[in-house]
This record gives C-alpha cells, structure tokens and sequence, in this order.
C-alpha cells in the first residue's frame, strides 16, 4: 500500500502513521473471529462427546476423617482448585501444596447415594483400575448404575450366575433385555396409542353430548333420545375396548416383572434390579473400538428419535424436534403469503412517497422490536381475544375449559408469523426491486396486463428472493424462544400435536420446541449436572439446523445474483 | 411471404364478427382479473399493514385503563324508614356479592337488607343487657367482620356478621345473613365499671386482645390466650389481663396493630401515642396535624399503616418507620388533600390499599394510598353523609346521608395501584425505612402491598445493555473498520458471512453456555478476566511494535490485509497465559479468593450470575449486528475520497481517520442505535445469566432484572386483565416504543446517508 511502510519505521513516525491502531483492529476482528469459532467448537465437543461409551473406573477414596470408600465411576472434568477455597468451604484438609487437583465422578445408583456427580480430590483416590466387568445399566428411573453383574433371575430364580459362568451371565443378560424391551414397546404402544385413541374418542363423545345438551331447543325429543342412545352405545363400546386393553397390559406387566438380575455395587451392596426398568446394559471397558462407534452411533440415533425420560435429563428430543418442524411450517405457510403480497403490494400497487416511505421504515424496524414484545401481543390479542372468542363460537361445548382460548400450536405458529413478516417483506421487496425495469415493459408492451405481467415474468423472477427471505424468516424462527413462552411452549407436552386422531393436526395442542427445550433442562431440571450434556446435544443440533437455514439461503442469494448479472447484459 | 388481407368492417364475415366478439370477451376477462389482482393485492397489502399497527394499538388498549380513573353512579336510594324503627348508624357493610347490606345503629340493632331495594331481610339486636347502652364500637378488620361494641358497663361485645350462600334446586343462589358470636353472647369484662369511650379489638391464632379507655382516661386491655394442646389437638383459653400504662390524653380511638405489638392511641384533639404491648410502655408521642382535630382514623389493609383525617381537610397516611440505630416512630408518609374542607367521613377498602373519604362540602372522594392517586372526587347530594362502607370487593359503596337516606353505588376502580408517580418515582412503601424504587409484584399474602416501580427494571435493562454495549461496540467497529477497509478482499469474503452467522444464533444457547458454562469459568478465573483485558492491548501493541522491527523481507510472507490471521496464534496464547496465570496469582495476591478478598477490601458482592456475564453474552449477540451495518457504512464509502486522500500522501491509517470515519460515522452510528436496541430487548440471555433480581446497583458482579426477562419470569403467574398483567404490557409497551424509535432514528440516519453517497 503507503510506501512508508516498506521499510523501518522510528517509533514515532510508526505510530504517526497509525499502524498500533490498525494492528487494534485486525486483533478485534481475530477476537471475534476465534469467539465463533470457539464457540461452535465447544458445542460440537461437549455436544457429540456425550454419546461415547466413556471407561469406567474403580478408585478407592480415602477422605481424610472418613472410612475409605470404593467408588466405580466415569470421569467428567477435572479442575484445580486453591486450598484456601477448599478450606473455607469447611473441608479439612492436609495437603500442602498451594493447588489440588479436583475431579467431578459421574457415581450414578442415585437411588443407593442420594446423589449420582461428585466433586473428590484427586490426591486422595488411589488403586485405580478399569475392571473389564465393570457394567453399566441405563435404567428407565435414578439414571444410571454402576455396578459388577452376579446373577440373572426368573420368577425369583437364578438362571444364571457369574460364580459359575461370567461369559454366559452377560449373554442371557443381553437376550432377556432384548425381549424385555419388546415387551416394553408393545407396553408403551398399547398405552399410548390404543388407550390414548380410546381416551380421545370418549372425550370427543362427552363434547358432543354436551353439544346436544346446549342445542336442545332446536331439536325435537326423539331426535335428542336417538342421539343420546348412540353416543350411550358408542361409549359402552369403547369401554369394553378399554376393559380388553386393560387386561391385555396386566397380562404383559406380569411378563415383564418376571426377570431381575442381581448386581453389586463397588462398595459391596447386592442390588436387584428388574429388567423392565433396564434400556441399555454395557460393559465400556469391555467394547473395542467398533463396538464402541456402532454404541455411539445407537446413542445417537436414540438421542433424536426417542422420547425424554426423567424430566427431559434422559433419551431423547424427538417430540421438540417434531414440535419445532411442525411449528416452522405452520407459521411458514401463513407467512409467505401474506409477507409476498405486502412486499408485491409496497413496491408494485402503491403509490411511492412519503407513505410508503414510512411504511417501509415501520416494517423495517419492526424485524428490531423485541420478541418479547410479540409475544405479549401474541398472548393477549391471539389468545385471550381470538381464542377466547373462537371457543364462544364453536367449542362451546368444552367450556369452561378452553380450546383455542389457551396458548397452543397454533398461535405461537400466528406469533412468530407476524415476528417474521418483516423478513419476508424485506427480502421479498429486495427482489422485486431488483428485477429490471425493461423486463416489465417488455411484458406490458406486448399486451400483458399488469396481472399477467406480475404473476407471469415478475413474481417468477422473483421466487429466489422470497425462499431467501422465507428461509430466513424459519431460520430466525426456529431460534426464537422468549415469545413461545408466552404463547404455547411447554416443557413436556403429554402429546404430539400431529397424531392419527381426527382431525389429525392438532392445532390448538400445546408443544415442545428445541430452544425451549434448553432453556427448561438447563435451567429448571432438578438435575442440572447430569442433563447438562444433552443441553449441549441439542444446542448443537439448533445450531446445525439454523446454520444449515442460513447457508441455504446466503446460497440461493448468491444464485439469484448470477441470474440477474446474466440479465443485465 | 403471405398476403394479409385487411378485412373492412363492412364485409366482415360472421365467423370473423364472433373471433373479434370473443377476443373482446377474452379481453374484458383478462381485464376484470387485472383489476381483481389488484384489489386482492391491495387489500392483502393493506391487511397486513394494518396488522402491524394492531400490535402498537393492541399494546395500548392494554395498558390504557391503568391510567383511567374510577367511576361511579347510584344503582338505588331508600329511605331508611324502610328497615324499619332504626336508631343512629354506627356502622354499614355489604357482603361480597353486592346482594345485602348490614346497617348497625346505636342500640345494637342490626338489620339486613337487600342492597337493590332497601327491603329488610332479617334484623337481628345484639345481646346487651336492658341497661346498658353502646358508648364505643371498632372493626376488628374490615375482612374479618367482627365488630367489638365498647359498652358503658365496661364490657364488651363482640360479633361477627356472616353470609352463607345456598343453592336452591333451579340452581338460583340465596345469600342468608347471619350474626355469629365468635367470643360468646356473653359481654367479655374488661375489669372496669367504667363505661367504654374508645375500644379495639385484635383476633389473631395466638388469642384475642381487646383494650378499651374508660371515662376516666385510663386504658385497660385483657387478652384471651388461645392454647392448643399439642397431642389431643384441643384449644383452651387463658384469660390475662395486660398493662397497659396511662397516656396523658383522652384516647377518641384506639389501634391495634394485626401483630398486637402496637397499640396507637388518638386523642380528638390531633394528639397521638404509641405504646409497644411488649414491652407496655410509650415508645413514641406527637401530633398529626398543627391545628384542628382529628375526625376520623382507621387502619389501611394489613392493619399496618393509618389513615388519619381532620376537620382542617387534612388527609394524610402513617406507620411505624425503623430508621437504623433508633426506636420506630410514627411517621407521616404521604398528604392526600388539603383543600380546607374538613374531612367528615372515612371508610377503607377490604383487600386493597384504597379508601374513600366524604367532607363537609358532601364531595366523595377515592384515592389510593401507594400511588397516591386520587381516583374520583363526585358530589353526594345535599345532606352530609353519616355513614359511609365499601363493599369487600371494592365494586359498590353505600352511604347514609342525614336526610335519612341510605344510597348504594358501584363502583369500577380496576387499577388504582399505578400512577406515574408509583411506577417511575421513589415511593415510600410500607416496612420500609425511606422511598425507594422497588419491583415486588407478588407475595404469599393477600394484605401485602404491591410495588410495582419500573425504575430497578429499567436501570436493569440499560445496565446490561450498557454492558453489553461496551464489550460489543469496541470490538465490532474496530472489526468493522479492518475488514472493511484494510483487509483482503479473499480473507473479507469469508470472514464477514461467519460473524454474520452468530447474528443467526439463537440466542437461548449463548444464555445457557452464558450461565452454565461462562459464569462457572468466570467465577473461577476472575483474575484471567481481568489479566485478558489488561494484557491483550499491551501485547498485540508489542507485537505490532516488534513486526516493524523485523526485516520486510520476512514481513512480505504475510501480504497487507492478512494480519488478523498472524495474530490468532497471539490471542489465543495471551489469553492462555492470562487463565494459566490466574489461579497462582490469586493465591499469591488474595489469599487463593478474589471474591471473597473483593468482599472484604471493597466491599464488592459478587454473584455468580452478573452483569459481566451479560455483557459479554449478549455483547457477543450484538456484535454482528453492529458489525454487518458498520462494514457496510464504511465499505460503501466511495473509493475516489479514499485514493484522493491517499494521493495526496495521507498514510491508510489517516485517510481512514480523516476521510472515511467522518464520512461513515452516521453508519457507525446508526449501527450502534440498532446493536443497542437489540440489547435493551433481548431477553433469553438476560433471563439466564442475569440471575433475575430486581436490584439497582451499578456493581458489575451484581445481577439484574431486565424489562424483557421481567416478562418472561412473570407473566405466566399473573391474572388475566389484573393490575399486574396490565403493567407487564406497559413494561412491554415501553420496550416496543423504546426500540422503535431508536430503530427509526437509526434507519432514517441510514437512508440519509445513502443519498449522500450517492451525490458524492
């Protein structure tokens, strides 16, 4: 560039001709730079380390004062700590040295210790081995346990033992859980959705029997006595339904309840533990290194296609991730409309001056008002006005309980659809603006009328920049989550809002959503420690998705501008 | 080539009259859809503006009956010939829904009576000896309904007058009054002869209290101690008498506090005199007003503060205030009129912290005493008001006038709690020892004080905006400017689309890494944090300084434009070396505690969750934002100032001082509006590492409570349409104004700027 910079500079020439400052700012765009970076790096490793079978140790812990224990357990981090913060949280201690190394244990058996992370010093654990039985149980309840397996048992007897054959304790365990877990799913399969099926016929039959009793004016008696002995009927039919059903699930509990097996603890105690309440048995220090890709990759797939287990901490994300799409494309389809035809309408009918000047800046700056404000908009005007008023309309018959009067799928679907509206707008009005204006007068000067001429050569022209904008507008949606508090996220939604019920889409249900999701395990879960890793799991998965949004539309602009160079010419 | 043939209008064939016909028809139709298109556009175009301008004008409807005062109108008038041979009120009460009133005269009689036509429903007389007269009466509390009736034996009475309601087999509901002796028909002695001028009574779990002043100015107090047997469950009563020393007025009224710890006795005469029942012994004396005499005194909901009202038109409220290293004094809070009318009447509400007063010249009046507001002022009539109640729920108020007429009104007064001067100003709250600002919308108790200032939330909101701020604005124009003018166009292309990625990034995952991870490994290295912002400048500076020093034709390995690639090993080991650093020298330097060594030598609390936390998560939300305007400002500055500057031998570094910055700065500017407004509305990151309490302290290692988290912490826990819920919307309303306008200002700097470079 300068000549003065090619060669030595004395200090103050240097600094006369600026070049501190702009060594300043190159390390600010660095710092920025690496904080991205960083960030997503620390996603990616916290977010994917989880599903990996980590070794599991047997230490044994001498606390000073205290007996020493056996701990089997897997490492989680490691820090260091001064002694003097140690001391003034009341531990005794003699170590000398100014810094102690602290390691945080995932125990696991909460049901035995009343606690399954802890903090122990590193100094103080000694003979530490990685026993290759060491078993790991995810259990359905009390997270996981760490233990050594001892028996198998059936209806209370042992059918295997590891005193006579280990090799074979470990593969009748592995065949008894396979069929335990099947019997599991037919379990689940029978409660949620035949039961659940039943439950909302009978409770569509009860609304419209009330229904009957609200419009019992407009119809004569044998009509009314005709209707009643049909729901009457149908219901018994139901019920008898149900009553099959029930003896059924009975009849595969008790299948379920017969098999246990017998583990022991690091420090000695003998626990049974039925296998029904088991989802996975492994032996991490056993697996090779395929054993333990081909367990990551189950994890994995569990993780996104599975249902949460104890408040949300454990399984998977399925139903937010559901929740999230389905909300996406609602809102979607009720914003690219009406966000195309302001965008067409802006630019194309209106009257360009100072109105529509200030229009535009108002619709502007409405992509900067905060979520939270739509949300407030959306609870109080889509909520407690529309719905409230839909519900005297037509939903009638489940009052006092609302239908649409509460928030739900849809209106947080109509929330974020106004949120994004001025996205769309933007990005419609972008496009629009960037069509050339010979190409409209060729259209109109062969006859074309304005219409034909809009739907015909601009509007086509124009798509690219509306997916930019639509993309955008799901990609900033996805993410949102303060409004969705307010207008029908929920941190455990008893069902999907899309299910093989009449009218199959629920759309007054409410829902669950990944960024909500974070915030409620990561913040309000009981057992931050251990549902910590799955927080960073779908923290990256949103990442993912919104990074992939956003890519595909930075692509399709770039596209949509090698279109019109083309044009230009 | 074909021969056209040009048909003339006279020699049309028929089938060429139909083409022309249809094409006429095809013609109308393609015009009719034009038109239709239009109108569909234009309206769907109209619509959706029109939706936008909903959200402004909805958030208005919300909050607009919190500034409305109240009204009211008579819903019926009676004479009290009605009820029959009645003697003078003492008191009048309406029961919850509006239905039936209570009228107690002189004698003890009472009589129930429907509120709608004066008609009597059941009058009961209360159970007071052939010879003894009523010479005192007192509320317990307006929510209790008991009413103690000092007699002029030295007893007293007391009961309770109730409402049951009954369905009937329709589904109607009838309302039967009753009165209940909860103490026993029985007149309770209070150990005198003398009759009663002043009584009061406390009931609470531990018993109940009642003191009364006698004639000859002597105040004399008993108490029913409840005692509940452990094991069996059952109460028994232990009657004492308390002693209660001699005050040097005449007592016209008597106050029990609801804790029976206070006892204020209130001479006509304006004079007072506080006695702590503890310890029994006088704790503070004075006068409520320099001239005139005190016509009335009632305790506020809560029995904490009283209302005192005086034949001067003064009307003012007091309580117990502790000011540190002194006893507890009744002090004067707050004026509500001293318009010179004397102040005949006074009447409290039941479940809020309103009352209504009624002076000489028959004007009725409503305030409310936290926001001190007056919410009506009407004329009564003609003849002054005797008697004077609201109902339990503040919707209806009755009065008897002294032409002999008994009034009912309603009354809508939703929100009375919030004027300017309560959501904005110090107010002087009940317990507490001076105004402040709080934010407390809720509590477990139904007589508890709302305090709804938006004061903490505000400062709350531009503390971490501010914060955030100052962490984003340095390092994203300082970005701005190097990419957009000194770096390489290769290196620009990639770097700008990724710090525009983190404008996509939800904002819940940098609130939780904020709070989950950032606040841990902050609280531990506090000191790296500090080494981080000390050391980095000194040694990018050194860094600068020695790559001058080395030969060019090493430093020609790394082209112009390409320097934030040779620093990055350097931050990340500067910042490496600054946590490495950290522990040892906290050990060396603040006995291995910063935190707690902060709390000692300046007396600096430190939570994990604060504004340093914020500001850096939500600096890092703020910094694309700024950054993308910023570079585009900078970027779009025509290149022929630059090469003019730089022609004429300015160095880089002056042209872009001397010519692009003036030139950019409304950009820069406007980039920095927009970044702050996104800021102050944020609400994920703030709700997660902000740690959520309404406190105002500048202390960055404080948390706060900002308007946006405020909204989400809150709005799931208030009542639909209630005073809360409505001041949420306000707080919602504020945010909306505040980021418009900023948003405005900045896009109409933007648009200006535009044009200017397109004169250039």
């Amino acid at each position: 560039m300068a000549l003065a910079q090619q060669s030595r500079l004395s200090l103050r020439e240097w600094v006369k001709s600026g070049e501190p400052f702009i060594w300043f700012n190159a390390a600010a765009v660095t710092i920025s730079t690496i904080a991205v970076v960083g960030l997503l790096l620390l996603l990616a490793t916290r977010g994917l380390g989880h599903f990996w079978p980590g070794t599991v140790y047997q230490f044994k812990y001498s606390q000073q004062g205290v007996e020493p224990q056996h701990l089997l357990a897997e490492l989680v981090e490691s820090e260091s700590v001064a002694i003097e913060q140690l001391q003034a949280s009341g531990m005794q201690i003699d170590i000398k040295t100014p810094f102690v190394r602290r390691d945080l244990l995932k125990l696991g058996n909460r049901d035995l210790l009343g606690h399954d992370f802890s903090w122990v010093l590193h100094p103080w654990l000694s003979d530490t081995q990685q026993p290759v039985d060491a078993m790991v149980l995810e259990r359905r309840e009390w997270g996981n346990f760490y233990g050594y397996l001892r028996q198998i048992k059936q209806n209370g007897a042992v059918i295997a033992d590891s005193k006579t054959d280990d090799g074979t304790v470990w593969q009748t365990l592995q065949k008894q859980l396979e069929s335990a877990s099947k019997l599991h799913d037919a379990i689940a399969t029978i409660e949620k959705k035949e039961i659940g099926t039943i439950n909302y016929k009978l409770d569509q039959l009860r609304l419209d029997a009330r229904k009957l009793e609200l419009n019992k004016a407009s119809l004569t008696d044998t009509q009314i006595a005709v209707k009643q002995e049909r729901f009457e009927s149908e219901r018994m039919g139901l019920q008898e339904k149900y009553k099959g059903l029930q003896s059924n699930l009975e009849n595969l509990y008790q299948q379920a309840g017969r098999d246990s097996l017998v583990a022991e603890t690091a420090d000695g105690r003998s626990v049974e533990i039925p296998l029904a309440k088991i989802v996975h048995a492994y032996r991490p220090n056993a697996m090779n290194v395929f054993q333990k890709i081909h367990f990551y990759f189950a994890k994995l797939w569990e993780f996104l296609t599975a249902e949460p287990r104890e408040a949300n901490t454990e399984g998977g994300i399925f139903p937010a991730i559901f929740g999230t799409v389905a909300m996406v494309m609602i809102m979607s389809i009720i914003v690219t409309p009406f966000g195309v035809i302001a965008a067409v309408y802006l630019r194309e009918y209106a009257k360009q001056g100072l109105v529509t000047r200030i229009v535009r800046i108002a619709v502007n700056n409405l992509a900067g008002v905060p979520s939270i404000v739509y949300g407030m908009f959306g609870l109080g005007f889509f909520v407690y006005f529309l719905g409230a008023n839909i519900d005297h309309a037509f939903f009638a018959a489940a009052l006092p309980a609302p239908t649409f009067g509460t928030p739900g799928l849809l209106w947080a679907s109509l929330t974020l659809a106004l949120l994004t509206l001025p996205v769309v707008i933007v990005a419609t009005e972008e496009g629009l603006s960037r069509i050339p204006r010979s190409l409209r007068e060729g259209s109109l000067a062969l006859g074309a009328t304005k219409a034909e001429t809009l739907w015909r050569v601009v509007l086509p022209m124009a798509s690219p920049a509306m997916m930019t904008g639509l993309i955008l507008a799901v990609a900033r949606a996805a993410g949102e989550v303060a409004p969705l508090m307010l207008v029908g996220v929920v941190k455990l939604a008893p069902a999907l809002p899309v299910d093989g019920n009449f009218p199959f889409v629920h759309l007054d249900r409410k829902f669950m959503h990944l960024g909500f999701h974070i915030y409620d395990v990561g913040f309000q879960s009981p057992n931050v420690e251990a549902a910590r890793p799955l927080v960073y799991a779908t923290a990256l998965l949103l990442v993912i998705i919104i990074a992939l949004l956003n890519f595909s539309a930075v692509a399709l602009r770039n596209h949509l501008r090698e279109k019109y160079r083309a044009l230009e010419m | 080539m074909k021969e056209i043939t040009m048909s003339s209008p006279s020699a049309a064939s028929p089938a060429e009259i139909t083409r022309l016909l249809s094409n006429g028809r095809r013609h109308w139709i393609r015009k009719v859809k034009d038109r239709l298109a239009a109108i569909t556009i234009t309206a769907g175009g109209m619509s959706v503006l029109f939706a936008i301008l909903l959200i402004f004008f909805y958030l208005f409807y919300e909050i607009l009956p919190l500034f409305r005062s109240a009204s009211a109108e008579q819903v019926a008038s009676y004479p009290i010939t009605k009820l029959g041979d009645v003697g003078a009120p003492l008191l009048l009460a309406v029961e919850e829904q509006n239905e039936i009133a209570m009228r107690l005269d002189d004698s003890g009689k009472m009589v129930f009576f429907h509120t709608g036509s004066g008609e009597p429903i059941q009058t009961v007389a209360a159970p007071i000896p052939a010879d003894v007269k009523i010479s005192s009466f007192a509320l317990e509390s307006e929510q209790s309904q008991i009413i103690a009736l000092g007699l002029s034996n030295g007893s007293a009475l007391l009961l309770r007058h109730d409402y049951t309601a009954h369905y009937g087999d329709n589904g109607a509901r009838e309302i039967v009054p009753s009165v209940v002796y909860p103490y026993g028909e029985q007149a309770l002695s209070l150990d005198t002869p003398e009759a009663l001028l002043a009584i009061a009574a406390r009931s609470s779990d531990a018993g109940l209290l009642v003191i009364g002043a006698t004639e000859g100015g002597k105040l004399v107090a008993r108490k029913w101690e409840k005692h509940e047997d452990f094991l069996s469950g059952d109460t028994t009563t232990e009657e004492v008498t308390l002693h209660v020393p001699d005050v040097d007025i005449r007592p016209a009224h008597l106050l029990i506090s609801p804790d029976q710890k206070w006892l204020y006795a209130l001479a006509a005469d304006g004079n007072y005199r506080v006695i702590d029942l503890l310890a029994s012994n006088v704790v503070d004396s004075g006068r409520f007003f320099a001239s005139g005499e005190l016509t009335d005194a009632r305790f506020l909901l809560g029995g904490i503060s009283i209302m005192v009202a005086s034949d001067h038109g003064e009307l003012s409220q007091w309580f117990m205030v502790r000011k540190p290293d002194s006893a507890p004094q009744l002090t004067r809070i707050r004026s509500f009129s001293d318009s010179g009318t004397a102040v005949t009447q006074l009447a409290v509400e039941h479940r809020r912290k309103g009352f209504v007063t009624v002076d000489a010249k028959h004007q009725l009046q409503i305030y409310y005493a936290t926001s001190q507001r007056r919410m009506l002022s009407v004329p009564t009539g003609e003849a002054p008001v005797r008697s004077l109640a609201f109902s339990p729920r503040a919707n209806g108020l009755i009065y008897e006038d002294g032409s002999g007429e008994l009034h009912f009104w309603s009354v809508a007064n939703d929100h009375p709690e919030v004027s300017w001067s309560a959501l904005w100003d110090k107010v002087w709250y009940e317990n507490y020892p001076q105004p402040d600002y709080v934010w407390q919308s809720s509590s477990s108790n139904s007589d508890f004080e709302a305090k709804y200032s938006l004061m903490p939330l505000a400062f709350g909101t531009l503390k971490a905006a501010l914060y955030a701020m100052a962490v984003a604005a340095p390092l994203s124009i300082c970005g701005a400017l190097f990419t957009a003018y000194f770096m390489s166009p290769v290196l620009r292309r990639k770097i700008k689309p990724l710090i525009e990625l983190m404008a996509a990034l939800p904002t819940v995952i940098l609130g939780f890494l904020a709070g989950l991870w950032l606040a841990p490994v902050v609280e531990h290295n506090l000191p790296g944090i500090f080494f981080v912002l000390i050391f980095m400048p000194i040694s990018v500076l050194l860094f600068a300084l020695l790559w001058n020093q080395i030969p060019f034709a090493w430093r020609k390995w790394i082209p112009e434009g390409w320097q934030p690639l040779v620093l990055v090993p350097l931050v990340l080991l500067v910042t490496y070396a600054c946590f490495a650093l950290s522990a040892p020298v906290e050990h060396a330097l603040f006995g291995g505690d910063l935190r707690s060594w902060m709390r000692r030598e300046w007396d600096l609390d430190y939570s994990q969750r604060n504004a340093l936390i914020v500001g850096i998560a939500m600096g890092f939300a703020v910094i694309p934002n700024i950054f993308s305007i910023a570079e585009d400002a900078i970027f779009s500055v025509p290149k022929h100032l630059s090469y003019g500057s730089l022609a004429l031998g300015a160095t880089p570094w002056q042209t872009l001082v001397g010519v692009v910055l003036p030139t950019a700065s409304p950009g820069i500017f406007s980039a920095l509006m927009i970044g702050l407004g996104r800021a102050v509305g944020e609400t994920m990151i703030v709700l997660m590492a902000a740690g959520n309490t309404p406190i105002m302290d500048a202390n960055i290692f404080e948390g706060m409570r900002t308007l946006s988290a405020n909204i989400a912490v809150e709005i799931g826990e208030t009542a639909v349409n209630s005073t809360h819920y409505r001041v949420l919307f306000l707080a919602a309303f504020v945010l909306f104004l505040f980021t418009f306008v900023l948003n405005t200002v900045a896009e109409a700097i933007r648009q200006r700027l535009r044009r200017r470079y397109s004169v250039i």
